[in-house]
């Protein structure tokens, strides 16, 4: 029974958005309480049709566009206050808003003190 | 024979050359202390009594001296740089700059007596100028009277380094870097001594059959587009193309590059009258207009073509306006330099954008289509608008009632253009035979910058 209670599940939330929603999703994650991110600048495409960009005499297809990958690991309990303000920083109701992955997080550990599971999350 | 055969071979020459000009170098100095009262014999051509130096004239040429080798390292450097991909930034800068070093040693040693120096045939000149022999303050009344006759050569120097330079581009982000070197070497001196003496030389063929090149449309651009050509031939496809090709890296790189390019250029073409006077002014005045003419045409007809003006399209159409009135700038008005600019707009346009993706070669940056094909657009160009009155020691053209020079225009560019591409082929097919040109595919793929200098243009982390 104590084993079972002190195991807290987590979750890894993979949120890809636009990069100009990065601002307003990050002031939404602070308020409630989610501080531990990263933040990488990636290149994709949903079902929105990239730029065609054009060099001289080469002509792009128009494939992958910019766009702004946040990882947050978290306990179950904080997955929809994420989510939440993930959505609802970044949603302007257009095409290529982004999507949400929450994948299953096996084992978390804070480097510096050896920490693991739900203790190392935050 | 291994990369490492060939480059010991190369130092040995070097060495060897420098050693073995030595003493004549030593005899240089001391006969030029006497030279202006004596008047050497060994300074071929000039006049029985010592011609003036002019200061303003001297100072303009050594100023545009300058603006030439910037228009090397780092405008070429930086315009091509920015063009390919990050894995290859390094080895364009590389090749830049080595060929600076190499190319102004191989001057001094004896390209510049090869392209300038006492005429054998109308087809070179003799090695009596090797080392610089003979060429110290005193003017050579030849070809610059007011100016000493170093500030002419070393204004020189800064052509014979940036017409290889313009290579570049056709084989980007595939050729070996010590191969590279050894054709650079060749090419400067087969291709590029003789041509420079057909046209500029005292004694050369194209410059008795009447043939008008101010600064170089076809010693410079024909010259290397058309080795550009034959790179591209020789060397083949990149892998990928054209399928899979990535865009430039970094174009604010190749803005910046292009600007360079626009301010040297008013060396390059304002400094080839060898005078601080109104010949330069025409000339620096002409090469602007055109600039401006052609970069605009551009970017109209990427409007027209591609719904918009692009940054890439508009300082190309700069570059081949600047490269179409090189030949034309100090005999053309500067309406003419208005009209060579549009007309270079458009051509270099056609043969970049369409004409390139038909044929199917991969002349990476357009070292053909912009240099080769505006240096074409320009030589004949001349031919239509050159003036006398404008230039009286160059000619009219068909806009001013005289078709016969259009006529030696057009022989003289068929004559460089076969001379350039057959004689590159050649050199290209030999030094691939011996040390192998091309990277191999892994290597293309890794990038140049590390597997050729194992060197990174951008850190990743930190």
């Amino acid at each position: 029974m104590a084993d079972n209670e002190r195991k807290v599940t987590m979750k890894y939330v993979i949120a890809v958005i636009q990069p100009d929603r990065l601002d307003a999703v990050m002031s939404l994650l602070e308020q409630k309480e989610i501080h531990l991110v990263t933040v990488t600048s990636v290149m994709g495409r949903g079902r929105q049709k990239g730029i065609a960009e054009v060099y001289r005499s080469h002509k792009e297809a128009g494939n992958l566009l910019r766009k702004v990958k946040l990882e947050i690991a978290v306990n179950d309990d904080f997955v929809q206050p994420t989510t939440d303000a993930i959505i609802e920083g970044a949603r302007t109701g257009k095409v290529g808003d982004g999507k949400i992955f929450v994948l299953d997080l096996k084992e978390c550990i804070r480097v510096r003190t050896g920490e693991t599971g739900g203790e190392a999350i935050g | 024979m291994s990369t490492r055969r060939v480059s010991m071979l190369a130092v040995a020459i070097l060495v060897s050359l420098m050693a073995g000009f030595m003493p004549i170098h030593q005899d240089a100095f001391a006969d030029d202390a006497i030279a202006s009262a004596a008047g050497s014999a060994k300074v071929a051509a000039t006049s029985p009594s010592t011609p003036k130096v002019d200061t303003g004239d001297t100072a303009w040429v050594l100023t545009s001296s300058a603006l030439v080798l910037m228009m090397t390292i780092p405008a070429l450097a930086l315009f091509y740089g920015g063009l390919v991909r990050r894995k290859n930034v390094l080895s364009i800068l590389m090749q830049c700059f080595m060929i600076t070093c190499l190319i102004s040693i191989q001057w001094l040693l004896f390209g510049y007596s090869l392209s300038f120096g006492p005429d054998i045939k109308g087809l070179i000149g003799n090695l009596s100028w090797a080392g610089l022999h003979g060429v110290g303050a005193v003017p050579n009344s030849d070809y610059a009277a007011t100016i000493p006759h170093l500030a002419f050569m070393i204004f020189q120097a800064m052509f014979a380094i940036i017409t290889p330079a313009l290579i570049i581009g056709a084989f980007a982000e595939r050729m070996r870097f010590i191969p590279f070197c050894a054709f650079t070497l060749l090419w400067a001196t087969l291709i590029y001594d003789p041509v420079c003496h057909w046209v500029w030389g005292v004694g050369g063929f194209l410059r008795n059959m009447g043939a008008l090149d101010f600064a170089g449309g076809t010693v410079v651009h024909i010259n290397a587009g058309m080795a550009a050509l034959a790179a591209a031939l020789v060397l083949g496809r990149r892998a990928g193309y054209p399928k899979f090709v990535s865009p430039p890296h970094n174009l604010p790189f190749a803005v910046i590059g292009a600007g360079l390019l626009w301010f040297g250029w008013f060396g390059f073409n304002g400094g080839s009258a060898l005078g601080a006077n109104g010949l330069a002014a025409f000339a620096f005045v002409s090469t602007h207009m055109a600039a401006a003419a052609a970069g605009l045409t551009w970017a109209v007809m990427d409007l027209v073509f591609n719904k918009r003006p692009t940054v890439l399209g508009t300082i190309s159409g700069g570059v081949a306006g600047l490269v179409s009135i090189t030949p034309a700038s100090g005999f053309v008005t500067p309406m003419g330099g208005l009209g060579i600019g549009i007309g270079a707009g458009i051509v270099c346009y056609l043969s970049v954008a369409f004409a390139k993706t038909k044929l199917g070669y991969d002349d990476t940056l357009d070292a053909f289509g912009v240099h080769g094909v505006g240096g074409i657009w320009g030589a004949l160009a001349t031919g239509l608008w050159a003036t006398k009155s404008v230039n009286p020691a160059g000619a009219d053209g068909l806009l001013y009632g005289n078709p016969a020079l259009l006529w030696i225009q057009l022989k003289t560019v068929l004559i460089v253009m076969a001379f350039s591409f057959v004689g590159s082929f050649a050199l290209l097919k030999l030094v691939d035979k011996v040390a192998g040109l091309r990277v191999s595919e892994l290597d293309e793929r890794i990038g140049l910058d590390l597997t050729q200098h194992r060197e990174s243009g951008y850190t990743v982390i930190d």
